[in-house]
Formats: C-alpha cells, structure tokens, sequence
C-alpha cells in the first residue's frame, strides 16, 4: 500500500513545490494586473494539494483521514461566507 | 523490539490503528489551527476588498526577495522532515537525527532571514504604532498591521516546531522511547501544516499586483 511513499517520489513533490514557487514569483513580475491574485492563491492551492497528499500522506491514508483533513476548511469557509454576506449587502466600495 | 518503533498503548487493538489515531490527533488540532489563523485570513480578505488600492501600495514595500528565498526553505525543510518520518518507518535513527538536524537548520535561517526582514521594516518606519511613516493612510498602516500580525503567529509556530523538532532530534539520537516513529510522524505533520500556511501568506503579502 505504501510501497510507492519513497525518497525519490518525495524528492520528485519537492521539485514540483520548488517549480510552482519560481512559477508564481515569475507570475507576479510580468504584473498579471486583476487575475494576479486570483492565479497567485490558485498556485498556492496547488502547493497546499501536493503538501498535503505527499507530504502529510493523505495519499495514503484512508477516506476518514481525508475527512479529517477538511473539517477544518468547512468551519473556514462558512466563516468567509457569512461575512462577506454581510459586506457584500452593505452597499458603497462592497457592491459596485 | 526494531528501533524506533512505538509501543503500542492498551486501547489500541494494533499498532495500525494507533497510527491512524496519531494522525486523527493531529488533523484535529490542525483543524484548530486553521480556525485560528483563519479569523487573520478573513480580516485580511475584508480588508483588502475594502481597500485594495492601499493594499496594494502597502505591499510594494515588502521584501520579496527574502519572501521567495524564506518559501523555498520552508518547503525544503518539509522535505526533509517528510524524509526524516521515512526513515522512522524503516528503524534508521541515523538518519532520522541528521534529517531533523537538517530541518532544524533551515527552520533558523527562515528565522534568521525573518528578523532581518522585520528589523529593515522597524527602520523604514513601517511598524504599526507612534513612529509609523507619516502621511500614510489607515489602510496603508493596516496592511502592515496584518504584516506583522500573521507572519508573527506564523514566526511562533516556526519557534514552537523548532522546540519539538530539537526534542525528537535529541531522542532519535539516544534512543529514547518517547522519539518514536509515531511522535516523529506526529511532529512532520504539524511542520508541514507550518509551511503549508506560509504558502498563503507569501502571495498575500509579497506577491500582489507587483
């Protein structure tokens, strides 16, 4: 099960990681203008999936560790959510 | 019994089952973290919503060549680390000793290129506070409220994992039973979660519209 978790393999993630960082401060010089944030958390995404999956062997792991791992993104993303409710509907520089 | 292996505690049937408790544990108090960090994420998203045009003049004033220099070691370091709990699994203290030194290394160059970074924004006079530059608008200050807010809760959890690293380090190397496959795991993950959150505040506070 765990026959592919190696040192080459975890070696292979590392470069990856290295490659999405060079990726997005290379991103950010060519000044992207609106989409550079958007592309910028999309990288860091990306980065998070490969730390997590590889690195924190969710790969691994069973479907209840999975489930583990994302409780506290739901808590996060309601938190996000029922705010910007309330700012989005405020009206003035929110609504335009 | 192989080295570094764990004793299995009584309430659990195997040592399989003690493992997926020991990541349980941690995801949870992970679960914790981000909620914690998340309350600063979201004023940061407000914020920047409501004031995205001091946001991003604020961030002109960043370091990001000691940002990116700072992300590259932090993602190394969690490579190391992740090597270091291969190596637990397969009994080589060794190894697990100098991988976790490795990692140790790399945490207090972060730390050291942080304080560095730190002490030039105190002398541009952009510490929030009475000394803060003149003529600058709430929201400029603010941007750099969150600054120093965010990668200071993210320095501390860097010094925390520095702590247990050293302490693992120590153990592995002296055969201690309490530095064990399922401890060097147990302190990995919680490492990795320290990158992982560094991940964001790099783009967040170094990377926006340069």
């Amino acid at each position: 099960m765990k026959a592919d978790r190696t040192i080459k393999r975890l070696a292979f993630v590392w470069l990856a990681l290295l490659g999405l960082l060079l990726a997005t401060w290379a991103l950010s010089r060519l000044g992207l203008g609106r989409i550079g944030l958007p592309v910028a958390l999309a990288i860091a995404f990306a980065k998070l999936f490969l730390i997590a999956a590889y690195f924190m062997e969710l790969k691994w792991s069973s479907k209840s560790m999975w489930l583990m791992s994302g409780v506290g993104f739901v808590w996060l993303a309601i938190l996000i959510e029922l705010t910007l409710t309330d700012y989005l509907t405020r009206g003035g520089s929110w609504s335009q | 019994m192989r080295e570094l292996s764990a004793p299995l505690a009584e309430q659990f049937e195997d040592t399989q089952q003690q493992e997926a408790a020991v990541h349980t544990g941690i995801w949870v108090f992970i679960a914790t973290e981000v909620m914690f960090f998340g309350g600063l994420f979201l004023a940061y998203i407000v914020y920047r919503t409501t004031y995205s045009h001091a946001f991003t003049e604020a961030a002109r004033h960043s370091n990001v060549l000691i940002g990116t220099v700072n992300t590259a070691i932090l993602l190394t370091s969690s490579f190391t680390v992740a090597a270091a709990v291969l190596q637990a699994k397969v009994a080589k203290p060794k190894s697990v000793a100098m991988l976790l030194a490795f990692t140790s290394v790399l945490g207090l160059a972060f730390l050291a290129l942080k304080g560095l970074e730190y002490s030039q924004h105190i002398s541009d006079h952009l510490l929030p506070g009475g000394s803060f530059q003149r003529g600058k608008s709430g929201p400029f200050q603010m941007f750099w409220w969150l600054y120093f807010v965010m990668t200071g809760l993210h320095a501390l959890h860097v010094i925390i994992g520095l702590g247990i690293i050293a302490w693992q380090f120590a153990g592995a190397l002296g055969g201690r039973a309490w530095a064990n496959e399922n401890s060097i795991t147990a302190t990995a993950l919680y490492w990795h979660f320290v990158d992982a959150i560094w991940v964001f505040l790099y783009p967040l506070f170094y990377l926006i519209q340069r």
